[in-house]
C-alpha cells in the first residue's frame, strides 16, 4: 500500500476515539440528568462535578484527535 | 503584525486551518545558541497577564464595601477560585491559593483570548500548557515530600489490597501518577486546538459554499462559537480544579 494513503487511513481509525467520548459524555449527562429529576435539591451542587466529568470525558476523545495528527504531521 | 495568523489562505485557494496556530519571531533573540526571540505567542501572553493585571488592579483600587460593577467581576473570581480550593483541598490549601489563582486567570484568559477574531490562541500549543502542567506537577510532588517525607511514597500503596497484588497495583500507580503532567497539559492543549480548527474548518465552508449556501455553515458556526467559549472557561476550570485535586492529594493522602 501507498505510506500516504496508510497515513491517511491511519489517521482516519484514530479518530474512532470520538465514539467513546461521545459515549461518555451521553453517560455523564443522563446520569446527572436522572440524578437531578430524581432529587432537584442536590442537583445544583453536583453542576460542578458534572463539568468536571464532561471535560474529562472529551479530553479522552481529543486524545485520539493528537494521535491523528502526530501520525499527519510528524510521521 | 498580530493581526497576521488569522484568515490568511494556505495553497490551493482553500484556507490551511492549521495556519492560525503558526508562530512567528517578532524580535529575533539569541542568548547561547537558545532561540529566545519574542514571538506572537510571547506577545499575546504579555497581552493577557497585562489585561488581568490592569482588571485585578483597576477594579479593587477603590475597594468600596458595596462593590461596583468590576469590583463584584473581580470578588466573583476570587470567590470562585477560593471557594474551589476550600471544597477540594480543604482550609490548608489557601496558602497556595495565589498560584492556584494566577494559573486559573492566566489560562482563562489566554483561552478567552484565543476567541477574539486575529488572534493567537497561547494555550493552544502543548509547549505552553506542558511547562504550565510541569510546573504543577514538580511542585506538587515536592510538597508532598516535604510535608510528609519518605513516608509519601505510601500514596503509591493502596491500602486494603491482598499482597500478591501490590507489586502489580503500585506499578500501575507510579504510571498513573507520572501521567499526570501528560493528560493534564495534553486535554488543555487539545481542546483549544480542536475547538480552534473546526471553527476555522467551518468557516472556510462559509467561503467555499459562497453568499447563498454559505448560510448554512454559518447557522452551525453561531453555536459553535459560544461552545467554544464555554469550553474556553471550562478548560481553565478543568485546569484549576485537577492542580486542586492534585495538591489535595499531596497535602493530605487520603487514599
Amino acid at each position: 500500500m501507498d505510506p500516504a494513503a496508510a497515513k491517511l487511513i491511519g489517521a482516519g481509525l484514530a479518530s474512532i476515539a470520538l465514539v467513546g467520548a461521545g459515549i461518555g459524555i451521553g453517560i455523564i449527562f443522563g446520569n446527572y440528568l436522572a440524578g437531578a429529576l430524581r432529587n432537584p435539591s442536590a442537583a445544583p451542587g453536583q453542576f460542578a462535578n458534572l463539568l468536571l466529568g464532561f471535560a474529562l470525558a472529551e479530553a479522552t476523545g481529543l486524545f485520539g484527535l493528537v494521535v491523528a495528527l502526530i501520525i499527519l504531521f510528524v510521521f | 503584525m498580530a493581526a497576521a495568523t488569522g484568515a490568511d489562505h494556505g495553497g490551493g485557494g482553500f484556507p490551511d486551518p492549521m495556519h492560525q496556530f503558526e508562530i512567528h519571531r517578532l524580535v529575533p533573540l539569541k542568548i547561547f545558541n537558545i532561540d529566545a526571540s519574542f514571538t506572537n505567542s510571547s506577545l499575546f501572553m504579555v497581552i493577557v497577564i497585562l489585561l488581568i493585571s490592569l482588571f485585578l488592579f483597576l477594579s479593587v483600587k477603590s475597594r468600596s464595601l458595596v462593590p461596583g460593577r468590576m469590583q463584584s467581576v473581580a470578588e466573583i473570581a476570587y470567590e470562585f477560585v477560593a471557594n474551589m480550593i476550600r471544597d477540594n483541598v480543604g482550609t490548608a490549601g489557601m496558602k497556595y491559593f495565589p498560584f492556584i489563582f494566577t494559573l486559573f486567570m492566566f489560562v482563562l484568559g489566554c483561552n478567552i483570548m484565543g476567541m477574539v477574531p486575529y488572534s493567537f490562541t497561547v494555550t493552544s500549543h502543548i509547549i505552553i500548557t506542558f511547562a504550565l502542567a510541569a510546573v504543577v506537577f514538580i511542585g506538587v510532588t515536592i510538597i508532598g515530600f516535604a510535608k510528609h517525607g519518605f513516608s509519601f511514597l505510601k500514596f503509591f500503596v493502596p491500602s486494603g489490597i491482598p499482597v500478591f497484588l501490590l507489586p502489580l497495583l503500585v506499578v500501575i500507580e507510579v504510571i498513573s501518577y507520572l501521567t499526570r503532567p501528560i493528560s493534564l497539559s495534553v486535554r488543555l492543549f487539545a481542546n483549544m486546538m480542536a475547538g480552534h480548527t473546526m471553527l476555522k474548518v467551518f468557516g472556510s465552508f462559509v467561503i467555499a459554499m459562497g453568499f447563498w449556501g454559505g448560510w448554512a455553515p454559518l447557522i452551525f458556526l453561531v453555536p459553535f462559537t459560544g461552545l467554544e467559549i464555554l469550553v474556553a472557561f471550562l478548560q481553565a476550570y478543568v485546569f484549576a480544579i485537577l492542580t486542586c485535586i492534585y495538591l489535595n492529594d499531596a497535602l493530605h493522602m487520603h487514599h
